[in-house]
């Protein structure tokens, strides 16, 4: 069946007591057991609770894994993949990584004994270089955030095998509708659902996807004993979320292609990093592995003193954290998503203060650029304004 | 709410009974994940949900209120706030455990942090002395449960706490059991109390939820590093179920505890019970100590049917109570630690720590004392022979 199909119809055939076709949020922590050592398959609900066992199979069989995991955000997954690791053990990380990332591994994990070397992913050498014998797990995110760099996953994924370490791949940005990791040769597929799969900015999740057996029942031991699961009303709202991915998908990837082009030929932007560009460097091997683009990309002013009269005359556009949702925000990587990442590394990757993250929703693509054009006119002006006085 | 206040009108009149915008009469369900920053300058109170959300923030007040801390933390479940508690924690530290603790925080324990090399005695804690004997140079964390899960075992918390303040270690506590409406270990000394919220602060087998809080300022914003970075937070949907849950705490330990201590009196009088474990009761050892750092018994009685089989035709006879793991709810939940809560744990630890193979745990809940009794005393009739 095509993916647009099984999005539409996640959970719709689940139930076969009433034949809800939206399936129930069981708001229930145990479960009878019908004799001793006898399982309806539900015990606890945090080893197993019906309604988050549909979304978790839902995303398994979305990006063609084996086991779906359901967290109670992106960071609380990314904990429990990182919990697989041991005290000693290194990993290779991308350079242009999410702050949480970055913070959960030097400020928590490394007091745990396990360490990160940042690296372009997509350079073969440079994994080469960062490579030790302790390391166990290179965690790639492609197109990166912000910068949107590419890695070619089926390279990268077929380095990681020849050194036996695990492959784990956060594909928050494009989703198994563009992009299906596994089948590219990834272990392990980790979401901030909170973004493009919930897509609503209204739930906090996250989801992990493994692949084979052993990987899988591991994540499930740790999943279970960590304890940090999605509620049953959020995994269903995510599931409510889901069931339109492909059609906002389309409508994200329409109008962010459309601003970026716009923004590429605006006098006062210097750079637009998105995939889409025929001009982006990661834009052959980005087709060749996704069906499409996703919709946030990032672009720098001519002067950092064109930001803050920005961000106070978009009127459509909100400033605000996250992405992903059918509403556009923008964000500000240095002072928010990225202020955690040391100023060293930010600028080794380009996440300076004259850039902005631009996350695409699905209104009328004209009403964006009107808005846009007037607040660039305003900052404009008033950045002229104070070089006049 | 001012402070000099009772528990039971604190428990109504928490700070957050109505709401400051429309005055609605419940906290608002904040269903968003972000929120919108009206000027670069000014960033808002809340900017994402996982670093805060206001219906969560409702309960975390809430719960540092009734336990008398500095500051509480929601989480997605008691594992996840028992994890955050221990990620405090550094390779190479050593911690002090109760021996009869809960099976998912043994197993964290033994199969997750040995892993972040993180070493663990396990010790009987009421022996205040065999917890002086574990100290080790690299101790850093002494972690408590009082009445334990499933054998009711007492530890005299400000006794252990004064000594751990002595050797400058960390004392968590788990009061899941008593909650803070009959057990306050702030108040006796303890740095972080938890809680499986999932129990008795809920209250109806219907929110999986885990809290914390922490005695200062310091550790707030060290734990706050952990929620945040983690990200094992509770959604906005289950922060407020809890909350709604945690309004009626007062009468339901009330009313459960005046069921079990009924329950406890008559299985301990019963020919085919063994051993009764409820810090109710006259002989219990730890009653005195128990009674001196809590204001009642709480409603989880243990009791020992003598042997395995007649342990699983207990468990098949019996009508009222639902056969399950957990426990703290409306409803009375009976479990055999052997195969549930405590299977994670190897047999031979398990029978030295007391947990025999035919120990069930009684969880009473708010039905009819008689109809309880009536329901076990036919299901322990057909345990002769």
């Amino acid at each position: 069946m095509n993916i647009e199909s099984r999005l539409a119809q996640i959970g719709s055939v689940s139930e076969p007591v009433t034949g809800a076709v939206s399936f129930p949020v069981y708001q229930s922590t145990a479960f009878r057991h019908p004799r001793l050592g006898e399982s309806t398959g539900f015990d606890y609900a945090r080893t197993k609770s019906p309604t988050r066992s549909v979304l978790e199979d839902a995303i398994a069989d979305l990006e063609s894994g084996d086991a779906g995991f359901a967290c109670s955000s992106g960071m609380a997954a990314l904990q429990t993949i990182f919990t697989l690791f041991s005290q000693g053990d290194h990993l290779i990380v991308s350079l242009d990584l999410y702050g949480g990332t970055y913070r959960l591994l030097e400020q928590i994990m490394s007091r745990f004994g396990v360490s990160a070397s940042y690296v372009d992913t997509n350079d073969v050498e440079a994994l080469e270089e960062a490579y030790r014998p302790n390391t166990k797990a290179i965690l790639i995110e492609t197109p990166t955030n912000p910068l949107m760099m590419v890695t070619d996953l089926k390279l990268v994924c077929g380095w990681a095998k020849s050194k036996q370490i695990l492959s784990i791949v956060d594909n928050t940005l494009l989703t198994p509708y563009l992009q299906r990791p596994i089948e590219l040769g990834a272990d392990i597929v980790i979401h901030s659902a909170s973004k493009y799969l919930g897509g609503h900015n209204d739930v906090l999740a996250g989801l992990i996807v493994t692949k084979g057996q052993e990987l899988s029942e591991q994540m499930a031991f740790l999943h279970n004993s960590i304890g940090a699961v999605l509620g049953p009303q959020d995994s269903w709202l995510l599931m409510r979320g889901m069931k339109t991915l492909a059609l906002r998908m389309e409508r994200h990837e329409h109008n962010a292609t459309t601003i970026a082009r716009y923004l590429q030929w605006h006098p006062l932007v210097t750079d637009v990093y998105y995939p889409a560009l025929e001009s982006h460097p990661g834009h052959a091997i980005q087709n060749r592995q996704s069906s499409g683009n996703t919709g946030i990309f990032s672009f720098k002013v001519t002067d950092a003193r064109l930001v803050e009269p920005i961000l106070r005359h978009v009127k459509l556009i909100a400033f605000a954290e996250s992405l992903g949702g059918v509403e556009s925000l923008m964000t500000y990587p240095a002072v928010q998503t990225h202020a955690d990442i040391p100023l060293e590394i930010r600028e080794k990757v380009g996440v300076d203060d004259r850039l902005l993250r631009f996350s695409v929703g699905i209104e009328h693509v004209d009403d964006l650029i009107t808005d846009l054009a007037q607040a660039l006119e305003q900052a404009q002006a008033e950045v002229e304004g104070d070089n006049k006085a | 709410m001012s402070t000099d206040k009772k528990l039971g009108t604190k428990i109504i009149h928490f700070g957050g009974e109505i709401d400051k915008t429309t005055g609605a009469s419940s906290v608002p369900i904040y269903q968003a994940s972000t929120f919108h920053h009206f000027s670069l300058d000014n960033p808002p109170e809340f900017d994402y949900s996982r670093s805060g959300n206001p219906t969560r923030q409702a309960l975390e007040d809430y719960i540092a209120l009734l336990e008398g801390g500095a500051r509480g933390f929601a989480f997605a479940s008691g594992m996840a706030a028992i994890s955050s508690a221990f990620f405090l924690l550094s390779s190479g530290d050593h911690v002090i455990c109760t021996e009869d603790v809960y099976g998912g925080t043994y197993r964290l324990l033994t199969a997750i942090l040995t892993r972040m090399n993180i070493e663990t005695t396990f010790v009987d804690m009421t022996d205040p002395e065999k917890v002086k004997a574990a100290l080790k140079p690299n101790t850093k964390a002494v972690f408590l449960e009082t009445p334990s899960n499933p054998t009711l075992k007492i530890t005299d918390v400000s006794v252990i706490c004064a000594w751990a303040k002595e050797n400058g270690l960390l004392t968590m506590l788990d009061n899941s059991f008593m909650t803070p409406y009959y057990q306050r270990p702030i108040e006796q000394g303890v740095d972080i109390v938890l809680h499986s919220a999932t129990k008795f602060l809920s209250g109806h087998s219907d929110v999986l939820a885990g809290l914390a809080v922490v005695a200062n300022d310091s550790l707030g914003r060290r734990m706050k590093q952990i929620q945040n970075g983690l990200g094992n937070v509770l959604g906005p949907q289950d922060s407020w179920l809890l909350m709604r849950g945690m309004k009626t705490l007062k009468v339901r330990m009330e009313g459960s505890e005046q069921n079990a201590r009924r329950l406890a009196e008559w299985l301990d009088s019963h020919p085919a019970v063994g051993a009764v474990y409820y810090p109710g009761l006259p002989d219990h050892p730890g009653r005195e100590i128990h009674e001196k750092q809590s204001s009642g018994y709480g409603a989880v009685v243990s009791f020992d049917v003598n042997g395995g089989e007649r342990a699983r035709k207990l468990l098949s006879e019996v009508k009222i109570p639902l056969v399950a793991v957990s426990l703290g709810a409306v409803e009375s939940i009976l479990s055999y630690p052997a195969m549930m809560s405590h299977a994670a744990m190897s047999r031979e630890v398990r029978l030295e720590r007391g947990i025999t193979d035919g120990l069930v745990r009684y969880s009473v809940g708010l039905e009819d004392i008689d109809d309880i009794i009536a329901d076990l005393d036919a299901a322990l009739s057909h345990l002769q022979g």
